[in-house]
């Protein structure tokens, strides 16, 4: 999967449970981007995302997340 | 498993909650409880109950409860809510050395008593505790059921405990939270990484069943539950089509697709005796319908199990209505099973506020899936609950016979109706308290009561109080209407609670209610009578009671002078 699907595919993701239609991520956006993106709501973004993508991320690799695109890259690199 | 998605309970808690009814919900977790508290918010508006809910900080459940002056007390909630999770009760045990390990499930669950206990004491609320989940801690193998020392041993000891408690605390209820992870298993009830990372023990798709069954806990407590299960015929209580198959063709019993339906049979036989009304809504002629009922050896329900057999070529919607009125029941406490989606939704269109489930497609299928929807919540089961169905049944041949009388008087006259007037006594006091519970229509004021606040009221020089049982000459009917009577001052007496059973409508019962009123306040040297009527969504039908009993309006009081009150003619004698 390219990148950019997965990006794409994330984005939906944050829609969703964000419930936020105008949410347009990038590989630079990070949670102060974003206001609804609280921890509270990080935690639910990780479970819909290894629900989609059908894999499970260790907790190091989630706090290690700095923006989208790390946590694309990350979704790419288990994919592989 | 059936429920809801959280993020559609999330988004729920965008939406317009005005005009739902509201509870006070108090939650308090020994776990991070924030996605827990969205999830009932979030239900609250799918069951259409506007919670207002206090969460507590996190993991302070002894301080809220013990000190008088917290945040709980302050809030004073109808509701409590004690979230306890077996995660944290793994980290105690652990803690807990040898001797305190084998008497952990016990001391535990007494303290946990103890929570109840100065909740129920200081806040008059009522209590809701979980069983605690079963954790395999992979300690002592399968010889962990084999000895008091093992967790799993002392977390089954606990739940027995709290489940016996229970049984004997009628305002503690408890979500059998142990039961329902049983259902998908615990690696999809709990979810290590939110554990680990936020102190949350329950998954994103664990969280909806939880508010789910915590919302119908309170819902039947507060009288919102099923009474009634409408079941079709072909293809749901039997395999094939009694009409062109006959009674030897369709399929029952224990071979084949037969079993399915056999087991469908004996769990609505087990409503049945538990006190749902059952009732057959199908496409057929009568008679065919009735013989396996009558003659087939492997039919489980029997005529006298179902209260209406609403069996003609009308449509469903049309019997369905017919079995509402008979019954005098709302529709929202009706479920409707066929296996015909489009009489599933005629029927879901027609008729607001009835259940109809959504049965898969394989008959194999349906038990199994009806018993994920928790349909049948109950608060309290007495034994007059298994009288029901013969009540009703004999109900629908009093409405024969009424058909062939031209006047009502001579109808009621024929009856021979005589009602047994009580004082409330400890033995009525559990169904006293349940009509209170339970009565929406004709109920004026539409105040709850609980056993233990009937059994305050029934010893308490303030008030009077008649219970009223009725029997006619084609069966009894139990308890059908209670009356609570509040001192005002030396001339004027409250009725704090006028209600009665929808059964027995248009039988000149209140007129006889109301002379023995009158008697019971002019002995006890009232002058005058002062009703009020509170209007709910649902009990419309009493909106003008007190004026067509007599009474006047002023201020929004009804006030009846008893000086010289003239008894009203009912046609029902005392016993």
């Amino acid at each position: 999967m390219e990148q950019q699907d997965i990006l794409l595919a994330v984005n939906e993701i944050f829609k969703e449970v964000l419930d936020n239609d105008q949410i347009v991520l990038s590989a630079d956006t990070t949670a102060d981007d974003i206001e609804e993106w609280d921890s509270l709501n990080h935690i639910q973004l990780v479970v819909a995302i290894e629900k989609h993508f059908k894999q499970r991320f260790t907790s190091t690799e989630i706090q290690q997340w700095k923006n989208v695109g790390e946590m694309c890259a990350a979704i790419q690199r288990r994919l592989q | 498993m059936y429920h809801y998605s959280f993020n559609r309970l999330k988004k729920n808690l965008k939406k317009d909650f005005s005009g739902l009814k509201k509870i006070k919900l108090a939650l308090l977790s020994d776990s991070a409880s924030q996605l827990l508290a969205q999830a009932l918010r979030g239900h609250g508006f799918e069951s259409q109950v506007d919670f207002e809910l206090f969460e507590a900080d996190y993991n302070q459940v002894d301080q809220q409860v013990f000190d008088p002056a917290s945040e709980l007390y302050v809030f004073r909630p109808s509701f409590v809510f004690i979230n306890l999770s077996s995660e944290h009760l793994l980290k105690d045990f652990y803690r807990a050395d040898g001797k305190q390990q084998s008497d952990f499930g016990r001391n535990r669950a007494e303290k946990i008593m103890t929570y109840c206990q100065a909740v129920q004491s200081g806040l008059g609320a009522k209590v809701i505790l979980n069983t605690f989940v079963e954790i395999n801690d992979a300690v002592y193998g399968n010889y962990a059921a084999k000895t008091n020392k093992s967790f799993i041993y002392q977390v089954r000891v606990c739940n027995l405990m709290l489940m016996e408690y229970a049984q004997k605390n009628k305002d503690l209820y408890i979500c059998d939270l142990a039961l329902l992870q049983a259902a998908s298993g615990y690696e999809h009830t709990f979810d290590p990484k939110m554990y680990v990372n936020g102190d949350m023990v329950y998954s994103i798709d664990f969280l909806p069943v939880i508010a789910r069954h915590i919302s119908d806990i309170i819902l039947s407590v507060s009288g919102v539950f099923k009474k009634c299960l409408i079941m079709d015929l072909d293809n749901t209580l039997w395999g094939g089509i009694i009409g062109d198959d006959g009674m030897e063709g369709i399929e029952l019993g224990d071979l084949g697709i037969g079993k399915a339906f056999t087991l469908l049979q004996s769990w609505a036989r087990q409503l049945s005796l538990r006190g749902i009304i059952l009732a057959v809504c199908s496409k057929n002629t009568e008679a065919i319908a009735l013989e396996p009922f009558e003659k087939h050896p492997d039919m489980v329900l029997r005529r006298e199990d179902i209260a209406v057999f609403a069996v003609n070529w009308e449509t469903k919607v049309q019997n369905i209505r017919h079995i509402q009125q008979v019954l005098n029941i709302g529709f929202d406490s009706m479920v409707f099973l066929d296996d015909n989606p489009f009489e599933r939704e005629m029927v879901k269109s027609a008729i607001a506020g009835i259940t109809v489930p959504d049965l898969p497609e394989d008959p194999a299928d349906y038990l199994p899936y009806l018993r994920t929807l928790n349909l049948f919540e109950t608060a309290l089961v007495t034994e007059e609950d298994q009288q029901r169905n013969r009540q009703y049944r004999e109900e629908a041949e009093r409405n024969d016979l009424q058909q062939r009388f031209e006047n009502e008087g001579e109808f009621l006259q024929s009856l021979s109706m005589q009602a047994i007037v009580k004082p409330f006594d400890r033995f009525s006091a559990p169904r006293v308290a349940q009509l209170s519970q339970r009565s929406n229509q004709f109920n004026l004021r539409t105040i709850r009561y609980t056993e233990d606040e009937i059994n305050r009221i029934l010893s308490s020089p303030e008030y009077l109080t008649r219970s009223f049982s009725l029997s006619d000459r084609i069966g009894d009917h139990g308890l059908i209407s209670i009356i609570i009577l509040k001192k005002l001052d030396s001339a004027r007496i409250f009725i704090d609670t006028w209600i009665m059973s929808c059964r027995v409508l248009k039988r000149g019962v209140e007129k006889f209610v109301l002379n023995e009123i009158a008697d019971m306040a002019q002995g006890a040297g009232y002058t005058r009578l002062i009703g009020e009527y509170l209007p709910t969504r649902k009990n419309g039908i009493v909106q003008d009671h007190y004026k067509q009993l007599g009474f006047t309006l002023s201020e929004g009081l009804w006030e009846l002078d008893l000086t010289g009150y003239n008894k009203l003619e009912t046609f029902i004698n005392y016993k």
